[in-house]
């Protein structure tokens, strides 16, 4: 192994590439034809699409973890993949800036500039507040209440990084039972979020299309709620790596990785709670 | 030591052939080229497009297309300029000569270097291939501003799921360079001794990084605008389209540095090479640098003084656009500084990058002229408008780009190219540029509207100037693609140091670059 540490490694040619290429054109194809053409051939070309990049993703992940575990990376490599998921929650935190950007914005300028217009036009009843009610509504608007689910979630979320890193210490310290507990503790703690997401979905009062309030409240929750699901995938696949007897407590970035991810997400609700349901 | 090169060289030597080599590849010379050769299929592509727009604008009235159509080739040209022309340019640049520049073996990730190059092809494909669906492409104008977004067809769903996907390839692309730069440099090349090219392409990922994630969220909104009920942009249900022109330009602003900062970085290496001298001022280059790029995230308003922003904020915008002139004014000073008491050649490569200074300081002037918000309130979508990003577009990021492939072409292909025909191409294209932009000064501040295919009869003149302008400008690229096959196909062996004056540890490598180089890092002096 003493050669493999002295180069960087640079991986031979790989079909991994054109392959998640090919998954996402699929996927992008089926999008505007869903939109566009009807269920059948959209839901083909998604089906495809989603099969073709489930197979990039086993096998891609499959080939960096088989270099790992053989000792390809040194630390060089190391260092680049802490550059990279740094840099990439950099921009999933940006991504996230855009639909924050749009709720201040709805909430600071567009709704009280209405409320300075002529503005029964906009819907019957429109008051220039927030939360704004939005058209469309059947029964009397009521706004997410902060303290009762919400508040719950946050308890969860909160929980479960305490949780990750008790798990991390015990990588660290070589205590593999502690560590698989850790870990199903966290992931159990995210799934009970994503069941009390979904129900408090179901309990609201109002839909996507009730307004600006609507949109920002749904996409900004609803792209948190899919990044928690992804966070418990990789959490799940962390965990049976660690089932495997991967990691050590000296290389263990994978978990790591997922471990800043998963704070990210947590720092994001936080956001959310605060200015979407509280304040 | 010995055991290692064999070692590392088992690995992958031994590459594909054939169309699998370029498919498969995980080597930046082959993904640099591919860069490279796909931006120049897109440059031909928006070219072929600004060509009908130009032959359309000859005359008023109607003649070769109809408005629709008008307004689907100038919102697809610009896309396909700025996304498929441009952009992957300066990252083919990046790819060829980050890892050359620094002296790491290769991008610190080879196989996501080649995914980020084949989102490419799909997205272009999806962008360009809208013209052929049920209702032409997206004609919104490359903002892609509601209602008009809102309310196009297929074609817009299309052009929103290929600016995704070229942003997952710009975030992966910028992730890519900014960890080979931060984590592969040879031990001795400090931050502050890096090449510029370097430098100007750190900060241009970060941007990246910083922006596409936003232009991803606000065509996100607009999807779920057009499909999903949601009110973003629709007063009807409290939203405004003014914030999307909010949001767009967060992003939109710090693009156009996007296409600039690595054109600065090309010229900071092409000037000294041929004045013979050092950089002037390089600290000063790096600093200019990054306050351009911090100043960029709030100046967006400056796109927008006549939507009916506060005038607090159109002041604030005011005045943040200008202070972007310092900066940029000490690049231009050192440039012509570097070039003072130079013994100075003027091959093609010099002779592009000092029409890129005078010809982009003109684009620069015409930008602080837009700057100014009560100007702006009459110049707002005129030609004016047009000819100033042309000045800062085509003769800034193109020439450079140009400038730079002249420069680089030798240590690419092992060949010098044909001088007299690069000489001829520089000023056939430099004439014919000045010939289409110039007047769209004069027709912007007479009062035509841009992304009008018909205008007032008083403006004849100055469009059909242009169009023949633009008709050589477009014909003239054609020696640019031959001089590149012929240097690609033969010519005099280029040295290893292919420029006398030329400086870096791309130069220590022979001529072509070996398929690997610095697989052990050099000595960095």
């Amino acid at each position: 192994m003493s050669t493999a540490q002295d180069v960087y490694y640079v991986p031979a040619p790989s079909k991994w590439p054109v392959v998640g290429s090919t998954a996402l054109f699929l996927l992008a194809i089926g999008m505007v034809s869903l939109l566009h053409w009807g269920k059948t051939p959209g839901m083909v070309f998604l089906a495809a699409g989603f099969a073709v990049l489930t197979y990039m993703l086993f096998g891609w992940f499959g080939n960096v973890i088989h270099e790992s575990v053989s000792g390809k990376y040194n630390t060089q490599v190391d260092a680049s993949f802490r550059w990279a998921m740094g840099w990439f929650i950099f921009s999933e935190v940006m991504f996230f800036a855009a639909f924050f950007g749009a709720l201040f914005y709805a909430r600071q300028m567009s709704v009280p500039i209405l409320g300075d217009l002529d503005n029964q036009l906009i819907w019957p009843g429109f008051k220039p507040g927030w939360p704004s009610e939005g058209p469309y509504l059947t029964d009397a608007f009521k706004p997410m209440e902060a303290w009762g689910l919400p508040a719950v979630n946050t308890l969860l979320l909160l929980t479960s990084g305490v949780t990750l890193t008790w798990a991390h210490h015990a990588l660290m310290e070589n205590k593999r039972t502690q560590l698989l507990i850790g870990m199903a503790a966290t992931i159990a703690l995210g799934l009970t979020f994503l069941f009390f997401q979904a129900t408090e979905y179901g309990e609201a009062a109002f839909t996507l299309s009730t307004g600006v309030y609507g949109a920002t409240f749904f996409l900004l929750t609803g792209f948190h709620g899919f990044h928690v699901t992804l966070g418990t995938l990789m959490l799940i696949v962390i965990m049976a790596r660690c089932g495997k007897g991967h990691f050590t407590p000296e290389h263990h970035f994978a978990f790591e990785a997922v471990a800043w991810y998963w704070h990210f997400v947590d720092v994001v609700w936080l956001g959310l709670f605060i200015f979407v349901y509280w304040m | 030591m010995e055991a290692t090169h064999d070692h590392a060289h088992e690995d992958h030597s031994h590459h594909p052939t054939g169309l699998a080599r370029y498919f498969f590849t995980t080597n930046h010379k082959d993904i640099g080229s591919m860069y490279l050769w796909f931006s120049l299929i897109m440059f031909f592509v928006g070219g072929f497009m600004a060509l009908v727009i130009r032959a359309e604008l000859f005359q008023p009235g109607i003649q070769i297309v109809n408005p629709d159509v008008f307004n689907q080739l100038t919102t697809i040209h610009a896309l396909v300029m700025i996304f498929g022309a441009v952009m992957p340019a300066f990252v083919g640049f990046a790819n060829w000569q980050i890892p050359l520049m620094v002296g790491a073996s290769d991008m610190a990730f080879a196989r996501m270097n080649n995914w980020s190059f084949w989102l490419m092809p799909p997205a272009a494909t999806l962008l360009v291939g809208s013209f052929l669906v049920p209702g032409g492409a997206a004609g919104s104008g490359w903002t892609l501003y509601p209602p008009l977004s809102i309310q196009g067809g297929i074609s817009v769903d299309m052009t929103i799921l290929a600016v995704h996907i070229m942003g997952a390839s710009s975030i992966m692309g910028s992730i890519n360079i900014v960890t080979t730069i931060l984590n592969m440099r040879a031990p001795g090349m400090t931050l502050m001794r890096m090449p510029m090219f370097v430098w100007t392409w750190l900060i241009t990922a970060y941007l990246l990084i910083a922006v596409m994630p936003v232009l991803a969220g606000a065509v996100t909104m607009l999807l779920t605008d057009r499909h999903f009920g949601t009110h973003f942009f629709n007063a009807a249900g409290g939203g405004d389209p003014t914030m999307f022109m909010h949001i767009f330009w967060f992003f939109g602003h710090p693009e156009v540095y996007i296409m600039i900062l690595p054109a600065f970085g090309i010229i900071s290496h092409i000037i000294p090479t041929f004045a013979r001298k050092p950089l002037f001022g390089y600290a000063s280059m790096v600093y200019a640098t990054s306050s351009i790029a911090l100043l960029s995230f709030i100046v967006w308003g400056h796109h927008m003084f006549t939507v009916g922003m506060p005038a607090a904020g159109n002041l604030f915008f005011m005045y943040a656009t200008m202070l972007i002139a310092v900066p940029t004014g000490v690049k231009v000073f050192n440039w012509i500084a570097t070039m003072w008491k130079g013994s100075m050649t003027f091959e093609t490569p010099m002779l592009f990058a000092v029409a890129f200074v005078s010809l982009f300081t003109i684009g620069g002037f015409s930008g602080l002229v837009l700057a100014i918000t009560p100007v702006d309130i009459t110049l707002h979508n005129t030609y004016y408008v047009v000819a100033h990003f042309h000045y800062v577009l085509f003769s800034g990021a193109i020439f450079s780009i140009m400038g730079g492939a002249y420069y680089w072409l030798p240590k690419w292909t092992g060949h010098m190219y044909d001088e007299k025909l690069g000489k001829v191409h520089f000023w056939l294209t430099t004439i014919s540029f000045n010939i289409t932009f110039f007047p769209q000064h004069f027709l912007g501040l007479a009062g035509m509207p841009r992304r009008i295919p018909d205008y007032a009869t008083q403006f004849t003149e100055f469009n059909q100037i242009s169009s023949v302008g633009a008709f050589l400008l477009g014909f003239s690229q054609l020696l640019f693609l031959y001089v590149i096959i012929k240097c690609i196909r033969g010519g005099a062996k280029a040295e290893a140091k292919a420029w006398e004056g030329a400086e870096g540890l791309e130069w220590t490598v022979p001529s072509p670059a070996p398929y690997h180089t610095f697989e052990t890092p050099p000595a960095f002096h």
